[in-house]
């Protein structure tokens, strides 16, 4: 399947590992990533807080690249920008004034003919029953998938109906032999944007997260949003410092998780990057043949 | 020779401050036609209607013009007048002067010039009348009640017992609907199926009541007074005659994990069951659905435990035909069950549950035998959270009415969770409170004061699972919009109140107009709240909207008196202002081209097809033909026809043409 | 990218015509009607940040109801409007589908333009302004840039000074940014609260 990549800013940075392991399990799942060429920051928080022109020019500006690249469909793997790049789409398709105002600004032409599609949806279309047949190993172990806010509000950008009880990441992790749990967290937010400027308040709805995670019983959590990522695991000391609990949960990318039961190494996903270490192993399908000579009860 | 007398009336100050009525009278004598005119104060009291009697006799009128207030006020007063002496009522007219004239001008010249205006055009159109005579139509004595809960059984035992006869039709196997599912009601905190169940036994007993359960209505074709109503009586698998309600069936069945409907699915019932324990009647009933006879050809343990022979696996559905002279709909409401509810679980918590399920918690019948558990591990809770308005008032989820009961019966639900677990707590979740009946706001005050409940006014956000207990996040507005976070052992949601699963598609077999909500509509609301706006078929209960039991009762009496109304004569008399078709000599017979335009505009139903033929029995012709019992004079047939074939009598196109050239003039 | 640290947020403001009220601004700018909301809390019920709010979310959509120029003001000054995590929790919940999160961008917009900005909440606008600075300048984000920008901007020299190290360590901190063909210049135009209130 070939489709257009938004990589985002973080891609390069604070989600670095989330970028491995995206291309490492690229081509195991016949996926083919085309980045688009001159991509800029879509905004994120800061420009939806400071100004809504400037909120929508930038999506603007990337879904117009797209398309002056024929472009018709581009993942977006952080949530984040996901949804600045849905509700972008969504706006100017609703009002032509507000599209022809953003298009001024822009200098450039837009159709809003690129698709926006989020990781989750087009991990849950490719990854079908023949593909993991050839995958080697699967991932034994329970786990919760924490959806965060920005894939499942506003209903607008959603791409899934439940969006009180979201069910595609678990979907995706049952298919690779994980076993997803109940939780109460699955949507709740976890602190956003104020990783830098109010980090207790990061402690605390992280911290809730971390806790409800840890009381299930899950061995790690799941998530495909690299502000969710860094706030539940770089942000993890100053968490128990505002809890003033231990918790020692790892926070795993959905497609890290792939990649174990890919059977890649640790360093190719960029495990190590992780401040919460990820000791998780993946189980081979293939049993261990018995020593020649040996006579095995059938 | 026209001769039309006016009246023209002063109304006291209301048309005299500003119509000059003497003038008007003195103009109105001198048109052609007119042959006295006059004015009084008071034309509708005793002396004013004298004058007219008077005046008819002498000047041998044969049209009246009572220039006065709107003919809504005292159309129907004039006509009697008139009739009283002998003169067509429908050759009598009013102008109106009050309301199209006085009420909205001030005084001036211009104001009484109009006022002339209108009455020499009603003068017109008076020389064109011609005499009409009341239509009569006979009336079959029998109603047809369609649902058989609480106002249902009060229409049929109302028209019952005035010596009328009944046919009461239920979809359930057993009549009593959701009022038999309650434990107790409010505001009296009486025993609901023991205030019930003396009521389905006298509509079992009664001998004027034929009643038909587990039975739906297939059609109803005719008119007010002369519909023909086919009745499906679906197989229940049971001779109910020779069955004596015994019950071994049921033990026998090997089939016993179905979810429970009467117990809305907190208990389970067996593949062949009595729905409930004081079921009228007290039958069982085969879900084939689940019966592995049906399924799979097996068992029949039923007919080998069976005592009196009673089970009949091959029963066939009836299908039975019965006239009947009106149509009562009574077919209730429902509730939204909590899958509805994304923010409260998507109904996967156990113990999370609507009010209507905690109804049956707390019935002394229900799954627990009355005693409040939980769902999910048969504990008694300790805290309670109760969340009104679920679903009511609330666009986003497309129901923006208020279910009116839910108040009422939330404050009911606290108070008796309250009795049977003293050392509970209770918390309602609510925005306001409605509670406007006999009794009702002192019944909620009660909750609060004696048996502390703890009303929070605010919305509950979110409620999940963790660790066993019901986390629920609400928020109390009064304390500032201060957060509040609750550990419950239950939640209870007042869920909304909806229109009965089928409603859309019976009303469009009765052709009865309904809402966006699949409410039936009544005719006026506030005027005509049992009527419909299909002649002959009337309306009770919840199938109109939401309402508690006093309301639903009220309405089935009030539409019980209605068909009561219809049935005290014979006949039926009707307004005669309805549309006719041209008929004439052959070999034209009528100019009716027979496009039938008018049948697809009529909003009533009331064109007929009708074939015109010859001696040998061809058909020379087919025209439209207007039911004069189902007409309800509209004119939009009239405005429809291309041919000009059809016309409304008492207001011809003839008449109309002649008040608008007169006043052009 | 000093320069940027000075472009915005010095720029004197043309003080707008007050006389309308906020709750006629939402209707007509945003198009979101006041009225509709009955106060019956749920938003409040379900906001991450309400805790730390002067104002609960619903308190927010109350002062706006009753049209006085004192309750705007308590609006525009508060602190919850910078608190507001745009995580939408409110709008999708909200039984009379009131755009709450629209409603709460188009107040921080006013705050600025009016400079009536919370105390509090002057680091939230100092990140926010670091971060349009870095990407006005560069096109993408640089995290070295920004938090330097910020330290400098709110004077915070030693918040998460241990945390660049480690970030580092893992490869997760760019020490050069990537420099990247910028975008049109009108797209920055009048970012932080100028004259012209934008639509």
């Amino acid at each position: 399947m070939k489709i257009g990549l938004y990589p985002g800013c973080s891609f390069e940075g604070s989600a670095r590992e989330y970028a491995e392991s995206l291309h490492a399990i690229a081509p195991r799942l016949g996926l083919e990533l085309e980045e688009i060429e001159g991509w800029n920051c879509c905004g994120a928080s800061s420009a939806h807080v400071m100004d809504r022109k400037l909120s929508l020019a930038l999506p603007a500006s990337i879904l117009a690249r797209a398309e002056q690249r024929k472009i018709n469909e581009m993942v977006v793997p952080c949530a984040a920008c996901f949804n600045r790049l849905a509700s972008t789409k969504v706006e100017l398709g609703q009002s032509e004034a507000i599209r022809q105002e953003i298009t001024a600004l822009l200098e450039m032409p837009y159709a809003g003919t690129t698709a926006v599609r989020n990781i989750l949806e087009v991990l849950v279309t490719v990854l079908t029953p023949e593909v993991l047949k050839s995958f080697p190993d699967t991932f034994p172990h329970k786990v919760v998938c924490y959806y965060g806010c920005l894939l499942v509000r506003p209903k607008s950008v959603a791409h899934e109906e439940r969006i009180e009880d979201p069910t595609q990441m678990d979907e995706l992790m049952k298919r690779i032999g994980a076993k997803p749990l109940e939780w109460a967290m699955k949507t709740e937010c976890c602190g956003a944007s104020f990783s830098i400027t109010r980090t207790d308040i990061v402690g605390r709805l992280s911290g809730r997260i971390l806790e409800d995670a840890t009381e299930r019983g899950a061995e790690a959590i799941i998530v495909a949003c690299p502000m969710c990522h860094s706030n539940l695991d770089m942000r993890r000391k100053d968490i128990e410092h505002t809890t003033g609990k231990k918790f020692t949960i790892p926070i795993l990318y959905i497609t890290q998780a792939i990649g174990i039961a890919l059977g890649l190494t640790p360093t190719q996903l960029g495990l190590q990057r992780h401040f919460v270490p990820a000791a998780l192993e993946g189980k081979s399908k293939v049993q261990p043949k018995p020593p020649v000579g040996v006579k095995v009860a059938v | 020779m026209s001769r039309v007398g006016v009246f023209v009336c002063h109304c006291g100050e209301n048309i005299g401050s500003t119509v000059d009525c003497e003038k008007v009278s003195k103009t109105c004598a001198s048109i052609p036609g007119v042959a006295c005119s006059v004015d009084y104060k008071y034309m509708c009291s005793d002396p004013g209607q004298n004058l007219i009697r008077a005046a008819i006799k002498e000047n041998n009128l044969t049209g009246v013009v009572v220039a006065a207030c709107s003919p809504r006020m005292h159309e129907p007063t004039f006509r009697k007048t008139c009739a009283a002496v002998g003169l067509n009522p429908y050759m009598c007219e009013m102008a109106n002067l009050r309301e199209q004239c006085s009420w909205v001008h001030t005084g001036s010249d211009a104001t009484t010039e109009k006022a002339i205006d209108l009455v020499s055009m009603m003068v017109e159109k008076v020389k064109r009348n011609k005499p009409l005579y009341s239509i009569k139509v006979p009336v079959t004595r029998t109603a047809l009640v369609i649902g058989g809960g609480i106002a249902g059984i009060q229409a049929a035992l109302d028209i019952a017992n005035a010596g009328q006869k009944v046919v009461l039709v239920e979809r359930e196997a057993s009549i009593g609907g959701h009022m038999s599912q309650l434990s107790e009601t409010f505001p009296t905190l009486d025993c609901s199926q023991c205030i019930l169940t003396p009521r389905m036994v006298e509509v079992a007993q009664s001998p004027n009541i034929t009643l038909y359960t587990y039975s739906e209505v297939e059609s109803l074709t005719g008119f007010i007074g002369n519909f023909t109503a086919r009745i499906r009586k679906k197989a229940r698998g049971i001779d109910e005659k020779a069955c004596t309600g015994c019950g071994d069936c049921s033990t026998a069945c090997p089939i016993k994990k179905n979810p429970s409907e009467f117990n809305v699915g907190l208990g389970m019932r067996s593949a062949i069951y009595i729905p409930f324990p004081q079921a009228v009647p007290n039958k069982p009933v085969i879900d084939r659905a689940r019966c592995s006879y049906y399924l799979r050809g097996k068992c029949q343990f039923c007919v080998t435990k069976c005592p009196a022979n009673a089970i009949r696996l091959e029963q066939e559905d009836e299908l039975i035909d019965i006239s009947v002279g009106s149509v009562v709909v009574s077919t209730g409401f429902n509730v939204v069950d909590t899958s509805f509810f994304p923010e409260y679980g998507y109904g996967k918590y156990k113990d999370v549950i609507s009010g209507l399920q905690f109804e049956r918690l707390l019935s002394a019948s229900g799954p627990t035998l009355g005693e409040v558990k939980r769902p999910s591990d048969g504990q008694v809770p300790k805290k309670i959270v109760f969340i009104a308005c679920a679903g009511s008032r609330d666009p986003a989820k497309g129901i923006e009415y208020c279910s009116k009961i839910c108040c009422m019966y939330t404050a009911k639900h606290a108070m008796l969770y309250k009795h049977k677990v003293h050392d509970g707590d209770a918390y309602v979740f609510y925005m306001d409170i409605r509670a406007g009946g006999k009794g009702y706001d002192e019944f909620v005050r009660r909750a609060i004061e004696e048996d502390d409940v703890n009303y929070v006014r605010g919305r509950v956000s979110r409620v999940y699972e963790r660790k066993g207990k019901l986390v629920v996040r609400g928020v109390d507005t009064l304390l500032g919009a201060q957060q509040m976070e609750i550990e419950a052992d239950m939640v209870v949601l007042a869920t909304a109140g909806v229109a009965n699963a089928g409603a859309e598609e019976l009303a469009q077999k009765l052709h009865v107009s309904y809402d966006s909500h699949h409410f039936f509509a009544e005719a006026h609301p506030k005027l005509r709240p049992v009527e419909t706006n299909t002649a002959g078929i009337f309306l009770a209960g919840a199938c109109q909207s939401p309402k508690d039991i006093p309301d639903s009762v009220s309405q089935a009496s009030a539409a019980a008196s209605k068909v009561l109304g219809m049935f005290s004569s014979d006949e039926l008399t009707r307004e005669p202002v309805i549309a006719v078709v041209n008929r004439s000599a052959p070999p034209v017979y009528s100019t009716c081209v027979g496009c039938f335009m008018c049948q697809s505009a009529c909003p009533f139903q009331a064109i007929e097809r009708d074939e015109i033929k010859a001696r040998d029995g061809r058909v020379i012709k087919t025209v439209a033909k207007v039911n004069p019992g189902l007409c309800q004079g509209c004119g939009t047939c009239v405005a429809f026809c291309r041919s000009k074939s059809i016309d409304l009598q008492g207001f011809s196109n003839e008449q109309v043409y002649a008040e608008v050239m007169e006043l052009m003039s | 990218m000093f320069v940027g640290l000075f472009s915005l947020g010095s720029l004197m403001s043309i003080t707008n015509n007050v006389d309308a009220m906020l709750a006629e601004m939402a209707q007509d700018e945003i198009g979101v009607s006041v009225n509709r909301c009955y106060q019956c809390g749920k938003c409040s019920a379900g906001c991450p940040a309400a805790n730390e709010m002067d104002f609960a979310p619903s308190v927010v959509m109350r002062l706006l109801q009753t049209r006085t120029a004192a309750s705007d003001t308590k609006v525009l000054g508060s602190y919850s409007i910078w608190l507001c995590l745009a995580c939408h929790t409110c709008d999708v919940r909200c039984p009379m589908e009131v755009e709450l999160p629209k409603v709460m961008e188009a107040l921080r917009a006013e705050s600025m333009r009016r400079k009536m900005v919370h105390p509090r909440a002057r680091d939230i606008v100092a990140f926010h302004k670091s971060f349009v600075d870095v990407i006005r300048r560069f096109g993408r984000m640089w995290e070295l840039g920004l938090v330097a920008e910020y330290k400098i901007r709110t004077r915070h020299f030693w918040k998460d000074v241990v945390l660049a190290p480690m970030m580092l360590k893992r490869g997760k901190l760019a020490l050069i940014p990537s420099y990247h063909k910028k975008l049109a210049s009108g797209v920055f135009h009048d970012v932080g609260g100028n004259a012209e209130r934008s639509k």
